[in-house]
């Protein structure tokens, strides 16, 4: 059988290959599902433990920057998908075009994300930094936001390794790396997006919407 | 046979060996690094060991003291034992038993061994420039309050470690599904393979979210925003919760590799197939799963509800039987087999006796009110150690030898690893046995001054200790010295099944010359291995 290039010494034909970086790829997932699981427990735990603080400090929060950062996540979500089909089907320019779109979201993200900790900080809402809360459970407010700035900022990390993942991701699929027969670092990477899109879902649920019903 | 250079003679360029991706180079470095590491979670041994001959606290003050026995629990845990069978001989031969090149992420496998290598350095130093003084499980809200040592040090290195124990979980996990040769089917699996696939399961599913609670931990310590501080409406039993998810499947991630190694051990030196194959292997995810489910017996005595004491000592309970299935497979495999006492099976026939041991006296524990009269005693010191030492290094030594000649070409010097092997057993024994005695009587854990009836049993302790010590520096000599002067190695010395021993000793670099194909069961004993390997 010929070996072409893409093919690595260890595996027997690009099948085989594209199959292992896809569990690989979902095996790296559940380690980050339980990554973000154990911050998640203590959240809830918390959360049971001082519902009216919690409730509290969630009002602070900036629900518009965080519903408009979660329609940006969705859409970006949407393009690598999109994006992915196109290699499918042979066209990687289109392709490279949708990846550099949600890559430019991504970016988008973290403008915002970022406007809305300058905010916070203004406001004295940065535990252990500047924190000041009236009302009922100051430490349980800052325990909420200690989470808020925990969870978002590792979640912003992955978005950031996520935007060069597809500006790469992009620039091979320009170059024709990819075909109908061998996708498999876009499909991958694409499967990386949409797992930090589902975590921010998540995270919009539990940090934007306590307290305001 | 084919000609093809030895993965060790391949190329000997310094950096050739730091940028390899080859399976084999790297479980040699690991090999290197976790040796290093075994002696130095060794010397604070030694140090805890002489300050108990006497009473007094006259060796080391209690503030060294509790460094040394810190130091001793961060090393061997997660530079030791974590790592020890699965990253260096699980390394080595997965590719080889499943008849595969190399693992699925060669550069992730390499990548792993510079987090190890990375976690281990910033770990020891905050060993040298003062130590840490919690104990290896971090309770707060003494480390993230209270303590004066270099906790967020110690605490980085283990989280950096963390990772590369996930992506030798991932590695195995893709390797096993998805690299094997042609006809190795599932239960066509060296068991070995079995336990390590248990193994990397929880490998991935825990670590992680140790990571995250020795990241709040070191966050709280930095920046004092009270996350598992009662006065700031934290919970520290929670930081008990989030660390035992992890540490007590971390359990198993020391025992399982070693249940692997022993069932290998155990079949081929018997010339016979496994006694009961799909219930040894089904165990070992057996023990995986069900072993998620009983952290909370790590707090009995914490405060936590009964309902949660009951279902948590029922838990415990229902993880023997997994444990208990495989050590009356072993058994039933050495009745009527025809068994040679070469070193490797030494260590296995210990494994079994010393696990059986550790795992009889697990059952006291999970007991709730017994274990609310042993808890924090010797009782639970010595019971631990007959897993992870009695059980889990004498499977790592016992695979060790087991796989020499493969890995080195080399063989080692028999006798000499009959006498290490037996020295082991007796050292062990004479250690731990005492500190059962002495958890009964009374004696607490992390204690450097005690009364002084409880001297004898100490000093029992520290001479087995003393012989012990004696026992694990003798293979370092003579493997060592089977490296340069040993007899060649055939590619077959023992006659195994198994596709890593149909390939010459030591492999090339890419294991095989044609990629094998499988026709048989596992541990065919039927037809002589030697025939085995010609046949293929």
């Amino acid at each position: 059988m010929r070996r072409t290039p893409e093919l690595a010494p260890q595996f027997v034909d690009l099948d085989q290959q594209q199959d292992a970086a896809s569990l690989g790829m979902w095996t790296f997932l559940a380690t980050e599902v339980l990554f973000f699981g154990g911050l998640i427990t203590l959240y809830c735990a918390y959360r049971t433990m001082h519902p009216d603080a919690f409730a509290a400090a969630a009002r602070h929060t900036r629900i518009a920057i965080g519903a408009g950062n979660t329609a940006i996540m969705l859409t970006s979500s949407f393009l690598v998908a999109w994006a992915v089909w196109c290699l499918r089907l042979n066209q990687g320019r289109i392709a490279a075009l949708l990846f550099w779109c949600a890559a430019a979201l991504g970016v988008a993200f973290l403008g915002f994300k970022g406007v809305e900790y300058a905010i916070e900080y203004r406001e004295r809402l940065v535990p252990g930094f500047n924190f000041v809360a009236g009302g009922a459970g100051a430490g349980a407010q800052q325990l909420f936001f200690a989470f808020y700035f925990v969870a978002t900022g590792l979640h912003a990390i992955h978005v950031a390794i996520g935007v060069v993942v597809l500006i790469v991701v992009g620039w091979r699929s320009r170059a024709r790396a990819y075909s109908t027969r061998y996708h498999a670092p876009a499909t991958v990477a694409g499967l990386y997006w949409h797992f930090v899109d589902v975590v921010w879902v998540v995270l919009f649920a539990l940090i934007y919407l306590p307290g305001r019903s | 046979m084919s000609d093809a250079p030895s993965y060790l003679t391949a190329d000997n360029r310094l950096r050739s060996w730091f940028l390899t991706t080859d399976h084999k180079r790297v479980a040699i470095l690991y090999f290197a690094t976790i040796t290093l590491f075994f002696f130095v979670g060794g010397a604070a041994a030694t140090v805890i060991r002489l300050e108990l001959m006497t009473p007094q606290g006259d060796l080391v003050t209690s503030d060294v003291y509790n460094r040394m026995f810190t130091m001793h629990g961060v090393v061997m845990v997660w530079f030791f034992l974590i790592p020890s069978i699965p990253a260096t001989l699980g390394n080595f031969v997965v590719p080889l038993m499943i008849g595969a090149r190399d693992l699925a992420f060669p550069r992730l496998n390499l990548l792993s061994w510079y987090l190890f290598l990375i976690g281990g350095l910033t770990t020891l130093y905050a060993v040298f420039v003062g130590g840490i003084d919690t104990g290896w499980t971090f309770y707060t809200p003494f480390s993230t309050m209270y303590s004066n040592s270099h906790v967020v040090l110690a605490v980085t290195g283990v989280f950096i470690a963390g990772f590369s124990s996930i992506l030798t979980g991932l590695n195995f996990i893709v390797t096993i599904h998805r690299l094997r040769a042609p006809g190795l089917t599932w239960y066509r699996l060296p068991l070995f393979l079995w336990s390590l696939y248990a193994t990397a399961v929880i490998l991935v599913l825990a670590t992680p979210v140790l990571a995250m609670t020795l990241l709040l931990v070191a966050l709280d310590r930095f920046a004092g925003i009270g996350i598992f501080d009662p006065a700031k409406g934290g919970d520290p039993l929670l930081f008990q919760h989030l660390f035992w998810f992890y540490s007590h499947p971390a359990v198993y991630i020391m025992i399982l590799p070693g249940m692997g190694v022993v069932s290998e051990l155990i079949s081929c030196f018997s010339r016979k197939p496994i006694f009961g194959y799909k219930f040894v292997a089904w165990s070992a995810i057996a023990i995986a799963v069900a072993g998620f489910f009983v952290w909370g017996h790590h707090m009995f005595v914490s405060g936590q509800s009964v309902f949660a004491g009951l279902v948590f000592s029922f838990m415990s309970f229902i993880v023997a039987v997994p444990s208990a299935i495989k050590v009356f497979n072993w058994t039933a495999t050495l009745h009527k087999g025809w068994i040679r006492f070469d070193a490797p099976m030494l260590y296995a026939l210990a494994f079994i006796g010393l696990f059986t041991t550790g795992g009889l006296t697990g059952l006291f524990l999970a007991c709730l009110a017994y274990d609310v009269y042993v808890t924090d005693t010797y009782f639970v010191v010595a019971h631990f150690h007959y897993i992870m030492v009695g059980g889990m290094v004498t499977a790592y030594f016992g695979g060790l030898h087991y796989w020499w000649p493969k890995i080195t070409g080399r063989m080692y010097p028999e006798y000499w690893a009959r006498a290490a092997a037996i020295l082991i057993f007796f050292g062990f024994n004479m250690t731990f046995f005492p500190q059962f005695v002495l958890g009964v009587l009374g004696m607490p854990r992390r204690y450097h001054v005690y009364l002084p009836e409880f001297q004898v049993w100490h000093v029992m302790s520290s001479f087995g200790a003393s012989i012990l010590a004696v026992a694990y520096l003798l293979p370092l000599l003579y493997l060592g010295w089977s490296l340069f002067f040993g007899r060649r190695a055939p590619a077959n010395p023992w006659g195994a099944t198994g596709l890593e021993w149909q390939t010459p000793s030591p492999p090339p670099t890419y294991n095989f010359e044609t990629t094998p194909s499988v026709t048989r069961r596992p541990y065919d004993y039927s037809v002589s291995g030697q025939a085995h390997a010609q046949n293929a």
